[in-house]
């Protein structure tokens, strides 16, 4: 038991370890002048990859649910993310506590976004929920798009029919126009906001797999039944995961979105989901050492493979289809297995 | 392994590359072309100009991209033969989206460019227009339409008409010819160009007393089935509908108002330019559509000839407006760097930084005795807002082609 | 009047997405995974048959038979190399998979026809659109709903009485069990995929004959809208399948109507977030008993 603790101690500090060597080494690196644009444009984005990848984790992984719209919580993070940051553009001048107090509301927003949508749909099992969720995203995309927002000196403006149909003041400015999107954002993601947010996330997510609670939600996983059987109220446990999860895609979604000048609802699809779920699975389900990896090696990978250009896709499809069978078919795992088995073997032989 | 299949496929890849180059320019060395400002010669101007273009190249929206690129890549030959000033251009590809269009743009700065044809599409364009803002990078978009493009960035220009002018251009246009009193609109309003369109035409047509009997909207998930839409416009006796869209989209309306039995006059915008050379489409279904675009492929005119017979050899496709677009974009730069060099006696652009070049690249755009001419338009200047001028042409379609209104 | 023409229209589109979910239920039912690259079959039969049609100048049956050869062929590979290795695997995995199989249809796609907009020909152009007064009803409506009728009676015949069909609906039930009984489950669930993508090739047809855009991404959206339509209808259910189709189109149809042309979608799919709260197994679908 105390050695259980011990291993689960260690990989938590395994993976703030990987985050702070690499914010380490990429720090040295563009402090030294040697890391080139197309790598410090992808700072960013990964960070904010790498935070999804760990909350979609939380749900697939931990509590054992299929989601295929969390692209969705990380579009209304993003989204009022951005709209709070404009807001308050004269009233915070700090850029940093600005960009505290805009993901700070995001998270929330989309933990309520979380809740709303947790309650009813979490009475449903498997492929039932995973559809939910995905029409779910597709609502917030569809409601975004008609969406137009605008900011003046009386404060929010918010209409469904067009920019002027907000009746801003002349020195109002509209942030969120329909399909537009939001435009015209202060950049003030960074790096470092970046790796802070990520640790913050796996902080979370490590303490609460490691509590009662995380264990309650993974036993539920585990055998449903016999949770229930025991007196676990599995609605709730359940909820606790989904709205964790969607408070960190979130903020993953307000970082990502002041990291760029424009954002559109497009953006956030259900391709989207699909991409930080394959980050997921290929990281390997529950693994969230994995899904760190994953992450960042998948969304710099195709930008590695830009002299491909009309192949990278096809590779991408291809290396990705490759991946699944050879690390889920029993054959191959067998044979990895064994091989593996030769050296486990040996090591609990030195143990002994 | 993976790294040696990378290397012996770029390899392989670069040999295609050059191989196509010559190829193409043995047989482009016998036509002359035609620099736009024709009476400016460009001996004052050397060296070699890196251009960097960006836009969906794959993806579903490739189709744009590439017009472009194939555009830029014909201008880019023409100037070349021309001996004086070299471009070389480095394209990149944004999948038509935003994230992606900001990291094209930064393996372009890795790969040295000194200016940037694009961003193709809108929503990332914004994106890589304030990037480009803060870096001092000039950027010329092709075919961008939104104000927001431009708006507080002094460095982004662009080449195709801002939406609000095609909107209030298409309202005058109407009106003028009074080509209908009763007007439905169907646009796409998950597509910034289309709503843009769309909202500017709705202002100016309430100023010009046009009435209009019926607004429907689709989205780029909804845009299969448009019974709804026909339905209301043919229930609101509508005699002209309006269509700020793709040409995609506007293919189906056609067909399923023709379905309805349904046949008011169709006018459309830029977008619309294409719809002939959409493969196994009936043609019959668009006679008498009306649209305003810059560009024709049937022009008569000698440039216009002379491009659509190369790109056609080339590319085996008919240009569209987009192609034209990126052509018209490399002669805008090659003209600026020519007043530009004519100005100062001699210019070498081998080299300058590109923060340097947006600031001459600025000073002449916005220059009143500065002007270029291309295939999309004659004698066009820009704004200080970094919209352009020109003439839209309006045309009609008449037994399956083009024809001048 | 308009009302009624519209829930025809209604019906026109929900048939067309009723024949792309039983395709769907069909795999579902048996193989019991998600098999998302059946929107790209779709799509891939589409080429299929424009090409044979409009390039080699096939008549419209011989392109409609090449089309579904070809996807059947399509189909069985695809299932051969990404889906049996995976026979045991996680559901997540294999659906994972299914997304790697689409991408790499549609990027297949767009290398080989371009994202050139293609317009597919009315190849049901035989059967002339019907008017009762104010009302029309298409042609390819009338055919689609024809077919969807055949198929759906089909499939429910073949897998009731035919022996094979009832080896299917064995596997389906109890994969362990058949293999005991002597049934090779390998084969059953090849032949499954054979039969769904062969279903997607008709379906491609009839898609396209009422919608006649054809570019690479064209089976996606009508994917993901087949799919909620067969979940409506409650996955695995024949007759759900077509069900949960008609009224997912007259949903989609009314919605724009009646209420807005730009929240049609989130309309759609809030009613199913709705339908499946309260019976959390879609209208048809079987209640899952809970085995300890």
């Amino acid at each position: 038991m105390k050695k259980m603790i011990n291993k689960s101690t260690v990989t938590s500090f395994i993976n703030y370890g990987i985050v702070i060597a690499l914010f380490a080494v990429f720090q040295t690196l563009s402090a030294t002048g040697n890391l080139s644009r197309q790598l410090t444009g992808l700072l960013i984005p990964i960070c904010a990859y790498v935070i999804m990848a760990l909350a979609l984790n939380l749900v697939v992984g931990i509590s054992g649910e299929l989601s295929l719209g969390h692209a969705g919580f990380m579009s209304v993070g993003a989204f009022s993310g951005v709209i709070t940051a404009a807001a308050l553009q004269n009233s915070v001048t700090n850029d940093v506590a600005r960009f505290v107090i805009a993901v700070v509301v995001a998270a929330l927003i989309a933990a309520i976004a979380g809740l709303i949508i947790g309650i009813p749909v979490l009475r449903l099992r498997g492929d039932y929920l995973a559809i939910v969720t995905l029409a779910f995203g597709e609502i917030i995309k569809n409601v975004l798009t008609c969406l137009y927002i605008g900011v003046d000196s009386k404060g929010l403006h918010i209409s469904a029919v067009s920019e002027e149909a907000l009746g801003l003041e002349a020195t109002g400015k509209a942030i969120v126009k329909g399909p537009m999107g939001a435009v015209g954002i202060m950049k003030i993601s960074t790096f470092i906001s970046g790796i802070i947010l990520v640790l913050i996330a796996l902080f979370v997510i490590q303490n609460l797999i490691n509590s009662r609670t995380g264990r309650a939600i993974k036993a539920i996983r585990d055998n449903r039944i016999a949770a229930e059987a025991c007196g676990l109220n599995v609605v709730k446990y359940k909820l606790i995961a989904f709205v964790t999860s969607a408070a960190i895609a979130g903020s993953a979604g307000a970082l990502y979105a002041m990291n760029y000048s424009s954002i559109t609802p497009k953006k956030f699809d259900f391709n989207t989901s699909i991409l930080v779920l394959v980050f997921v699975v290929l990281g390997g389900i529950g693994n969230l050492t994995g899904s760190i990896i994953a992450a960042i090696v998948l969304v710099a990978l195709p930008e590695l493979l830009r002299e491909f250009s009309d192949y990278r896709m096809l590779v991408y499809a291809v290396v990705l289809i490759l991946v699944m069978i050879i690390s889920n078919n029993q054959k191959t795992r067998a044979f990895i297995g064994k091989i593996f088995g030769v050296f486990k073997k040996k090591k609990e032989g030195e143990d002994n | 392994m993976k790294k040696l299949m990378a290397i012996g496929l770029s390899a392989a890849m670069c040999v295609s590359m050059f191989a196509g180059c010559s190829n193409s320019s043995d047989s482009n060395a016998t036509t002359t072309a035609k620099s736009g400002n024709e009476g400016s010669t460009s001996t004052a101007l050397t060296g070699t100009f890196n251009l960097g273009l960006i836009g969906p190249l794959t993806g579903g929206a490739a189709l744009y991209g590439n017009a472009v690129k194939n555009g830029a890549e014909i201008a880019v030959e023409e100037i070349n033969a021309l001996g004086g000033v070299q471009f070389k251009l480095f394209a990149e590809d944004d999948e038509h989206d935003a994230e992606k269009s900001v990291n094209a743009y930064n393996t372009l700065i890795d790969q040295k460019v000194q200016a940037i044809n694009g961003t193709v599409t809108t929503n990332p364009c914004v994106a890589v227009a304030a990037e480009a803002y803060s870096d001092r990078m000039f950027m010329l978009t092709p075919s961008a339409s939104s104000t927001d493009v431009t708006a507080n960035n002094d460095n982004v220009f662009q080449l195709c008409f801002s939406d609000p002018n095609q909107g209030t251009a298409s309202a005058q246009y109407i009106s003028d010819n009074k080509l209908g009193t009763k007007i439905a609109i169907i646009y796409n309003n998950s597509d910034a160009y289309s709503t843009g369109i769309y909202t500017t035409f709705k202002n100016k047509a309430a100023e010009l007393n046009l009435e209009i009997v019926s607004t429907t909207t689709f989205t780029e998930d909804t845009q299969n089935d448009f019974s709804v839409q026909v339905a209301d416009a043919q229930a609101a006796g509508a005699d002209l509908v309006f269509l700020p869209i793709y040409y995609t989209p506007a293919s189906l309306i056609l067909k399923q108002a023709k379905d309805a039995g349904y046949a008011p006059t169709f006018f459309g915008v830029d977008g619309m330019d294409g719809i002939l050379d959409i493969e196994g489409f009936d043609k019959s279904l668009a006679e008498g559509l009306i649209l305003l675009t810059p560009f024709s492929a049937d022009a008569t005119d000698e440039r216009t000839v002379s491009f659509v017979t190369k790109y056609k050899e080339k590319y085996g496709d008919t240009p569209s407006q987009f192609a034209a677009d990126g052509y018209d974009v490399v002669y805008a730069y090659y003209d600026a760097l020519t007043f530009y060099a004519n100005k100062k006696g001699s210019y070498d652009v081998t080299g300058v930084s590109y923060s340097d070049l947006c600031e001459i690249f600025i000073s002449v755009f916005t220059d009143s005795s500065f002007s270029s001419n291309g295939i999309t338009g004659n004698g066009m200047t820009w704004s200080t807002e970094g919209e352009v001028t020109k003439a839209p042409k309006a045309m009609v379609i008449k037994n399956g082609a083009y024809a001048g209104l | 009047m308009a009302f009624i023409q519209n829930l025809i229209n209604g019906i026109g589109l929900g048939s067309v997405y009723a024949i792309i979910a039983l395709g769907y239920t069909m795999v579902y039912g048996i193989a019991k995974m998600l098999n998302f690259a059946h929107g790209d079959i779709i799509m891939i039969g589409g080429y299929v048959a424009f090409c044979t049609y409009t390039y080699l100048g096939w008549p419209v049956v011989a392109a409609i038979v090449a089309s579904i050869i070809i996807c059947t062929l399509l189909g069985i590979t695809v299932e051969f190399l990404a889906y049996k290795p995976l026979r045991g695997a996680t559901s997540l995995a294999v659906l994972i998979t299914a997304i790697g199989v689409s991408y790499f249809l549609q990027n297949i796609a767009l290398i080989i026809w371009t994202s050139n907009t293609k317009s597919f020909p009315n190849m049901v152009s035989f059967m002339p659109s019907v008017s009762i007064g104010d009302i029309t009803i298409s042609g390819t409506t009338i055919i689609t709903i024809f077919a969807c009728i055949l198929i759906m009676v089909g499939l429910t015949t073949f897998t009731s009485k035919t022996k094979l069909g009832k080896a299917m609906r064995a596997v389906s039930e109890d994969r362990g069990a058949a293999e005991l009984m002597g049934i090779n489950v390998n084969v059953t669930i090849s032949l499954t995929f054979a039969i769904g993508s062969g279903l997607a090739a008709i379906a491609a047809i009839l898609f396209l004959s009422a919608y006649p855009t054809l570019i690479p991404t064209t089976g996606s959206m009508p994917g993901i809208k087949a799919f909620t339509a067969a979940v409506f209808g409650g996955i695995g259910s024949i007759p759900g399948a077509l069900i949960g189709g008609i009224l997912l189109g007259v949903i989609e149809i009314l919605a724009k109507a009646y209420i807005s042309t730009q929240l049609s979608d989130a309309i759609v799919f809030a009613v199913l977030i709705i339908v499946l709260i309260f019976k959390p197994t879609g209208l048809l679908g079987k209640k899952i008993r809970e085995k300890v």
